[in-house]
Order: C-alpha cells, then structure tokens, then sequence
C-alpha cells in the first residue's frame, strides 16, 4: 500500500499528467484515426474481400476464415502505427517547436522521467485503441472471448516494442519531413509485408527472411497464434522475448539521446 | 535633392467607412487627399483603423460606405487596375518561404503580367537595392527580420508602383534595422514615389512624413505636417518630472499652477510650458523635488497625448 | 542610384495568363522538391505489390466487367492507379493550400498584386491536374514494367488520370476554405478513406448487396475507378461517357463553388 502514493508523486507520472491534460481536450478528433481506421480497414479487407478469398479456398490460411486471420493481424500493425503517431511527431514538436520538453527538463524532472512518462502515455493510448478494436472482433464472432484476453497486453507490447526506439529516434530529429518519410518508406512497407493480409509463407525465401526478423511481424505472429488459439510456449516465447528487447533497447536508448538533447 | 510634390491628386478618400461582418466599425468616416510624390502617414495607436484603411486602398477590402478614388479610378470597380500600378508592404511579411529571395522576385514580377527579361533586370537592381544581392540564393527562413522586410519592399517595387503603402514598415525590428530601412524609404522618396505609411511610432511619422493624420478609433482627430501639427497641439516645451512610487499623486495637484498643462502618466508627470529650465525653477521654488527632470522639444506623442489623453504605444 | 526608370509596363492579365503564373510559382518550388511526387508514387506500387499479388494468390481470379474471370492484380491495378490520380491532386488541394491559405497566408500577397481569386483557383486547379497526371504516369510506367498492362486501352488511362485530377482538386480547393485547423483534416480522412476502401479497389460490385451497390455508384471514387478499370481491362465504348460526364460535372460546379468560396476568404 505504501507504493501507490510514491508512484503518485514519481516524476514520470508528472509527464503523464501533462499528456492526459491535453489529451483531454483533443480526444475526440483522435478517434478519428485510431478507432475508425483500423474498424474500416477490417470491414472493406476482412468482410469485403473475405468472401472472395473464402471463395478461393487456399490452404495458407490454415483452415481459418479470411477475416479470423486478418483481424488479429490488423490489431498488431494498429498498435505499430498508433505507437508511432504517439511518439515519433509528438517527441519531436515537444522537444522542438513546442518546447514543452524542455520546460519540463527545466523542473526537478530528469530526462529519463520524461521519456517514461511520455511512453506511459503512448502505451494508455495504444491500449485504449486495442481495446476497442478487441470488443469489435469478439462481437463480430472473428475471434473466441477466451482468446481475446492475452490480445490486450500482445497489443501493448508491440506498440511499445515501437514506440520506445521511435522516441528514442525522434528526439534527435530536426525536421519534420524525416518523419513523414519513416513513416513511408519504414512503417508502411512493413505494413503491407509482414504478414498482415495474407500469410508470409507466401512470399518469396528471401523476402520471408527479411520479413520475419521485423518487430511487426513478430507482433503479428504473437497476436494471431493467440487469437486462432494455436499459441504454443516456444514460439509464442520468443515474440515476446523479442518485443520485449525491443522496447528495453529503445528505452536504454532513449534515456541517453533524451539526457543529450535536453541538457546539451 | 528636393522633391516636387504636384498638384494632381492620386487619393481622393471622402467619408471612408468600415464596418466588419462582426457589427465593428474599424473606420468611422474619413476624408483625406494624396498628392503624387508625398509622404502620407496615418499616425495611432493599434486598433485604430490604421491597417483597415490601408487594406481598402490596397483594393482588397471593400467599402462599407464612402468613396475611394485612386489614379483617377474608383476602387470598387477598378481594383486589379488599380492593383497593377501601386505596390503593397503588409504588416506581417508574407513572403514565400517555399522560395528563394530572388525566387521571391521573378515569381512575384510575373503576377503583375510583366516580361520574363524585364522581371529579371528589374530583381538585379532590387536586390541591390534592399542590399540583398549577397543573400539572393539563400532560403526567405534564413533571413533577418530587417532583411525580410526589406526584400517584402523590394517586391512591392517590382511593378516600379505610383503609390506604395507600408503597414507599420519597422515595427518588430531592431534599431539599426530600422535606421537602413528609413533610408532605403528617403531613396525612394528622392525617386519620386508616393508613399502611404501607417505607423505607430512618433520619431518614424516625424522623420519620413511631410505630412500625416492623426487616428484614434477609427476617426482622424488631426490632420498636417507634423511641425504644424506640434505647433497647434502642443507647447514648445516638455518638462518630464518623475517621483519615488507613491509621492506622484500627492504632488501632482501642486503642479497644475505651474505649466499650462499637465499630463499625470502611471510612470511620470509631463509638464508642457514654452521654456522647461524655467518650469524646472519654479518646481524647484515650490520645494518640490522629483527623483529626475528631463526638459525636452514636444514630439507627435505630446500630440497624441493632447488629442485623445492616451499614449500611443502602451 | 534611380530604382525606377523604365515607365510603368504592367499589363491586366487575362484568365488562363493569371493561372499560369499560379502553376509556374509551383514548379517553381518543386524544382527544389521533386522527390516529394516520387512517394505518392511509391505508395500505389506497394499496396500493388502487397495486396495484389498477395491477395491474388489466395484469390485467384476475380470476375472482370466482361464475361471473362481476370487475375486479380490487373483488376486491382486501375483502382489505385485512379486512386493515386485522386490523391495526388487533393493532397495539393488541400494540405499544402491549406498552409498558403491560413497559415503564410500566401494568398494575401498574390492578391495585392492585379492578380484574382478566380486567378488563383484556376491555377492551383491546373497544377494539382498536372500533379496527379504525373504520378500517374509513374504509376502506369511501373505497372507496365510489371507486365500487367494487357490493352493499349491502358493510354486512355492518361486523359482520364487528367479528369480525375481536376475533379478532386476542385473538390479539395472547397472542402479547404472551410477548414479551420489541422485537426480538421481528420474529417476529411474520415471521408476518404472509406471511399478508398469501399469504391471496388479491392473487389468487384457483386460483393455487395443491391442498395449497397448504388450508393457505391454514386460515390466520385467509384466512377473514377470505372473511368481507368474498362480501358485497362479493353472495354471501350460509350458507357465510358458515364463517368466522363459525372467527373466534369463535378469538377465544373466545385471549381465555380470554390472561385467563390476563395474570393469571399481573400476578401475581408
């Protein structure tokens, strides 16, 4: 019990405030993107063009309906591109134009809080946006309730095994073009490969090479053999060994590039 | 060098009025008439219908009533003609930041419909003009504020205007920025354009304008050069008193007897006499002793000052 | 020194003269930033390469408008080249108008000069056609490469690229003088992006139910595809006339409607 009011007065906690605090005011237009975006995509993608891959009948999908193996694909690649929405333009006004980095540096508050405080924030956001996309496909019957349960906290970790090293990134950023191009030439190819619409046994060896070391295709794996319930211990323990790294790399990481940039 | 002014009128405003969508009225009514080859200023505070006029005679803001005649033709119908032969300086520099500075030029020359060759000469000779030929190739956002403003100048000139109107042509910009910049506007003074200026500073009314109206909330309360205009308004003289915080008020009253009129400021008394030293003696006969005393020649912002009981720059 | 020495020479500018210079201050910029149109290219070649050889596989073939079955990455490839065309124009139209409206208020300074509102939405109409025509070109050179160009039809794919442009960039030039921050163009994805996905770029009519299919028809999207799917797939004839109709009507009447909208913004 003694733990909760210093978590309370924790610094980090400081610069979640200040992220709820304007999320307050600008939360519904962001459900725009991060709700309605991925619910679309699964509508036009997994009921649309499901029935015409159902019709074909292909052994790549393993039994499954076109929409149970997309949804918990979207999911993963949902939780990629909120994380980076959150952190990457976001660190880089607050650590630029808007300043508000570097007032908060100029409180008691060390860069390391900042950059946790911050992450908490994307992570309430990638976790909230989850959510809702979840209760979607457990009521369209695409994925068993019971499977639903570990989906929340696979979402989180892959959107934090992103957001983490973006933060990390985006803090040196010095204009706002280099993010718009990560975000083309990085994120979207890597949407349209690793596996979200159709399965990488398809592709060519030495693309699946490629793709299978990428930290979405990872998220993607995790989240799907959970959904189609076909998680097994090894391979689904080394998703999240890997996301995990992910995220802990890009925070030591951060702490250093945060301390250089605010303080130098 | 001295300039002509010409008798042939190139503004003929009379009841001027402004009234935005929103029910405020920015201009209540004016009347005023613009020689070519002179030096007009619009002399208030912010918020006094300074900019508004200005945007009507730039032809891009509709009367709400009134007349505005310019080069002989009647704003309303007229306005790209009219648009083609003066030049404007807004407010806030709105270059092209996506473009280069002589970009800003070549790119700008052409909305006027002129030649592509004739744009080009013309931009060499701005350039130099606004001192800018060393910094032609560099990005607008690389610029200093002075430098800005000059090259927002040098593009108004690029159709060689009749008329050009400055809003506010120095306000934001550093002491020596403003010094090159008043003498970039004396050249093109000497050149024989007519210039139209807003301003609320008093020394930059009293060193370009031959001749200047006085705004406060959308109306002119005065209106002549601005040696007439601090003879009629105001005494030879200011006196400028301060005491410690709190003794002001108490001696302010003692005071009255002593000019032929005194201005209470949160900061200062102003004494307006025709000669100060001797102002300053009779304060002193009355054993009054402020903190400073400062005896100076009435400015326009005495003017202002009298006119309307405000400062112009709070 | 004497600044002006030449008389005055400035001329009143007719109609298309003034949309030039609109569409020369463009390229203008662009010489230093060509490699902007290089990714809206790039991203129409990946959802080519994901999602129509991908998705083809699991596919196979789809029905065509004909009575034979096509492959699906050719019945794919004319809804993101039309999609690319509609993009490329209404990005212009909006994002980056958006910023010369409010934000520099680029607008302002042109206006000061004997150039009109009028002026200005032609020319920035003009160029985001010229934009769009030529990421589509790109496009189509990519398309070609990969063999799935069947018709000769697929050249009509040019002129119909143009008319796409220039509806959706009328489109865009009113739907940005009603933005007030960049918080608003969510509504505007909002708007977009279902039409993307729900105007058969990924799969035919027939997916839908009856009263489905004719809201989708109505949609500007599913006529553009319409426009750029039958040449591609080689049915040409008269029934291409719907979708000209309906895109220059559209274009028309937005382009009237936005030469309103931007004088009554420049106007105060």
């Amino acid at each position: 019990m003694a733990l909760l009011p210093d978590l309370a007065r924790s610094p980090a906690l400081r610069e979640f405030t200040y992220w709820m605090h304007r999320y307050r005011r600008t939360w519904r237009g962001t459900v725009v993107v991060n709700v309605a975006n991925p619910l679309l995509f699964l509508a036009a993608m997994g009921v649309g063009l499901g029935r015409l891959v159902d019709d074909g009948g292909s052994d790549h999908l393993h039994g499954a309906t076109y929409l149970a193996f997309f949804a918990p694909g979207l999911l993963a690649a949902a939780a990629m591109q909120n994380a980076f929405l959150d952190s990457a333009g976001p660190v880089f006004q607050s650590a630029r134009q808007r300043g508000n980095y570097r007032a908060a540096a100029a409180t008691p508050m060390r860069p390391a809080d900042i950059l946790t405080g911050h992450l908490l924030f994307t992570g309430f956001r990638v976790l909230t946006s989850a959510l809702a996309f979840v209760v979607v496909i457990v009521a369209t019957g695409a994925v068993p309730w019971r499977h639903s349960l570990l989906l929340l906290p696979a979402a989180l970790l892959t959107g934090l095994a992103f957001a983490a090293p973006v933060a990390a990134w985006a803090v040196t950023v010095t204009r706002s073009t280099r993010i718009n191009g990560v975000f083309r030439f990085v994120l979207l190819p890597m949407y349209m490969f690793s596996g979200t619409f159709y399965s990488t046994t398809q592709l060519p060896d030495w693309l699946r090479a490629v793709v299978s070391v990428t930290p979405l295709y990872q998220g993607i794996q995790l989240c799907r053999e959970l959904a189609l319930g076909t998680a097994a211990p090894l391979d689904s323990g080394v998703h999240v060994l890997y996301l995990a790294a992910m995220a802990t790399a890009g925070l030591l990481l951060g702490r250093r590039t945060y301390t250089r940039h605010l303080y130098g | 060098m001295t300039v002509t002014i010409s008798s042939e009128l190139l503004v003929q405003a009379s009841a001027l009025r402004k009234v935005y969508d929103s029910g405020f009225v920015a201009v209540d009514g004016i009347d005023f008439q613009l020689r070519r080859g002179e030096a007009f200023g619009f002399l208030g505070p912010n918020g006094a219908g300074k900019s508004s006029t200005m945007r009507m005679l730039g032809c891009v803001s509709p009367l709400s009533a009134g007349s505005l005649r310019m080069l002989g033709l009647e704003t309303a119908e007229h306005g790209p003609e009219i648009r083609a032969r003066i030049g404007v300086v807004p407010q806030d520099d709105t270059l092209d930041t996506e473009l280069t500075v002589r970009e800003n030029l070549l790119i700008y020359g052409r909305y006027f419909g002129l030649g592509r060759a004739v744009i080009r000469e013309r931009a060499e000779r701005l350039l130099e003009f606004a001192r800018l030929t060393d910094k032609a190739d560099a990005q607008v956002e690389a610029l200093s504020g002075g430098m800005r403003r000059r090259l927002t100048i040098a593009r108004a000139l690029v159709n060689e205007p009749e008329i050009l109107l400055l809003d506010e042509p120095t306000t934001g910009l550093d002491p020596q920025a403003r010094h090159l910049l008043w003498e970039r506007l004396y050249q093109l003074k000497a050149d024989g354009v007519t210039l139209v200026l807003t301003t609320h500073y008093m020394d930059e009314a009293e060193q370009l304008c031959d001749r200047l109206v006085v705004m406060d909330a959308g109306r002119i309360v005065a209106e002549g050069s601005p040696q007439d205009l601090i003879r009629t308004h105001a005494t030879r003289e200011v006196l400028e008193l301060r005491f410690p915080p709190g003794e002001q008020q108490l001696t302010a009253g003692r005071l009255a007897a002593l000019a032929e009129r005194v201005e209470v400021l949160p900061d200062r008394v102003l004494l307006y006499c025709e000669d100060g030293e001797t102002a300053l003696a009779a304060v002193h006969a009355e054993r009054i002793t402020p903190l400073t005393a400062l005896v100076r020649r009435a400015s326009l912002e005495d003017v202002f000052l009298t006119l309307t009981g405000r400062t112009l720059v709070d | 020194m004497t600044v002006l020495s030449a008389p005055h020479t400035a001329v009143h500018h007719g109609r298309l003269r003034g949309a030039g210079n609109m569409v020369a201050r463009n390229l203008l910029i662009y010489r230093h930033t060509w490699y902007l149109l290089l990714a809206e290219v790039f991203e129409p070649v990946l959802y080519l390469l994901s999602i129509g050889v991908g998705i083809g596989q699991l596919v196979g073939r789809v029905p065509g408008l004909g009575d034979s079955p096509v492959a699906y990455s050719a019945f794919v490839a004319p809804a993101l080249l039309a999609t690319a065309a509609m993009n490329g124009a209404m990005n212009e139209t909006t994002f980056n108008m958006f910023a010369k409206l409010r934000l520099n208020r680029t607008y302002e300074s042109i206006r000061a000069t004997p150039m009109t509102a009028q002026h200005i939405a032609l020319g920035e109409a003009l160029w985001a056609v010229l934009r769009g025509t030529l990421i589509t070109t790109g496009f189509l050179v990519v398309v070609s490469v990969l063999g799935l160009a069947h018709s000769a039809g697929i050249l009509l794919v040019l002129p119909g690229a143009a008319l796409i442009g220039f509806a959706f960039a009328s489109a865009g030039l009113v739907v940005v003088t009603y933005l007030r921050s960049w918080q608003d163009f969510q509504f505007i994805q909002l708007a977009m992006l279902p039409m993307f996905l729900f105007a058969t770029t990924f799969y035919p009519l027939g997916v839908y139910p009856r009263w489905l299919q004719i809201v989708v028809e109505c949609l500007p999207l599913y006529q553009s595809i319409e426009l750029v799917r039958q040449p591609s797939l080689g049915q040409v004839g008269f029934q291409l006339l719907v979708p000209v109709v309906y895109l220059t009507v559209f274009g028309a009447v937005s382009l009237r409607w936005a030469m309103r909208r931007i004088d009554r913004a420049l106007t105060r």
